[in-house]
């Protein structure tokens, strides 16, 4: 009977620790947090024009290689922009305070990025520092309709030009 | 006017049973806290709901993602984006059907048996004799496999999200030949936590509303064989129905 009763107790726990193993599994392997729990970092803030479809959590890369994540995205009314904070890793504390930071996008389906290009200022971001240079992001509509209004300028002047 | 007045009493009836369910799950929730404390009766019953339904979960879940994999590869290949297949794969999994699914089959498999051991110890009197000794059945008996399925159920859909997304990875990643970087770096880069987190609301509401089906179809079963057998079957197409239903209104509310 305590047998039997040992052998529930024990199958019963297998299957709450695989259960728990599972849940852990999707929180730390499937989603961006990654396993790291208490990332040591400092904040950049970043002002844009334009932060097009950038996501919090979205990669800060330098260089291609992940440095940071977007900690949140407001938008500040009384400036009329775009406000990203940036968490950086704070093993990467040499990023020259001049550096440009602009808004890339990952392949055709991908989603947006934060990219760093270091400027060659001597002295670094620290923590809470404001980014002067930045670059929007390119929003795939206005460079349509640029282009298209572009070529129509060029088509309307070319039978003008031909006449003469 | 027959017609009408028919329709007029099985209207009544049904929110006769209705009501009768709600106060039925009150009851089993106000008893719970006291259920608890008898915690071997619960860890028997998360044994029943949850380490018998093991087997058929995992075996399902891995079906459920090969089929993922294989599908969303085909899919995916039409717009030649077949690396996003990990994240295609996760969110299904994750959002949808890992909770309807383990659900789905939470009613079938453990649904049915607690229905069907309730409505046999009612059968058999075993249920009147408790209350002759002055012992609550609906706290003695319903609330501990009430309680069992509810903590069983969050974590069966979590091994059955985690083994799908395994199977999705073996059809794509192995047999399919997508990058198996790409397949994990994209599913980190675009599953959110909220989007785990809307998994497990979903699994925990299923949980509760298939035990509570169950265990208020066993309970309320009508003292027969065929009286047991009826309420086997309601458990499972009423358990069907209300995920199906919840999972619409749910992820309207989450999403």
């Amino acid at each position: 009977m305590s047998n039997r009763h040992a052998t529930i107790e024990l199958s019963t726990g297998l299957f709450v620790l695989l259960g728990f193993a599972a849940l852990l599994f999707m929180v730390t392997q499937i989603t961006a947090r990654g396993l790291v729990l208490h990332e040591n970092t400092y904040r950049l803030v970043a002002r844009f024009d334009n932060v097009g479809s950038l996501k919090i959590g979205a990669p800060v890369s330098m260089g291609g290689v992940s440095v940071g994540r977007v900690e949140a995205i407001d938008y500040d009314s009384k400036a009329y922009k775009a406000v990203a904070r940036l968490a950086i890793q704070a093993r990467f504390d040499r990023i020259p305070n001049d550096s440009d930071v602009a808004i890339f996008t990952a392949g055709l389906l991908g989603g947006q990025y934060v990219g760093i290009t270091p400027g060659g200022a001597e002295t670094f971001f620290k923590d809470g520092d404001q980014v002067d240079l930045t670059q929007s992001a390119v929003v795939l509509e206005n460079l349509i309709s640029k282009f298209l209004f572009d070529k129509a300028g060029q088509e309307a002047k070319k039978p003008e030009g031909a006449a003469k | 006017m027959s017609v009408a007045g028919e329709l007029l009493l099985s209207g009544r009836e049904l929110l006769q049973k209705w009501g009768r369910f709600t106060l039925f799950t009150a009851r089993l929730l106000a008893v719970s806290p006291r259920a608890l404390g008898r915690f071997r009766l619960v860890v028997a019953q998360v044994y029943n709901a949850g380490a018998l339904s093991l087997v058929i979960i995992m075996l399902s879940g891995l079906f459920v993602g090969m089929v993922l994999g294989l599908q969303g590869y085909d899919l995916l290949r039409r717009f030649g984006s077949t690396e996003a297949l990990g994240t295609a794969a996760a969110l299904g999994l994750l959002r949808e059907l890992g909770p309807v699914v383990t659900a789905l089959l939470f009613a079938g498999r453990a649904g049915t048996a607690l229905a069907s051991e309730i409505g046999l110890m009612s059968a058999t009197d075993q249920l009147s004799a408790m209350e002759m000794m002055a012992v609550d059945p609906v706290r003695r008996v319903c609330a501990p496999r009430f309680i069992g399925g509810v903590i069983a159920m969050p974590l069966l859909a979590a091994i059955f999200s985690t083994i799908g997304i395994f199977g999705a990875q073996l059809v794509g990643v192995t047999l399919m030949g997508v990058d198996s970087g790409q397949f994990w770096s994209q599913m980190r880069g675009s599953v959110e936590l909220a989007d785990v987190v809307e998994g497990i609301i979903k699994s925990i509401a299923f949980g509760f509303a298939c035990s509570a089906i169950a265990v208020y179809e066993g309970y309320h079963a009508v003292p027969t064989a065929e009286g047991v057998g009826r309420a086997t079957t309601r458990t499972v197409v009423t358990s069907s129905v209300a995920v199906l239903a919840l999972d619409y209104t749910l992820t309207a509310m989450l999403l």
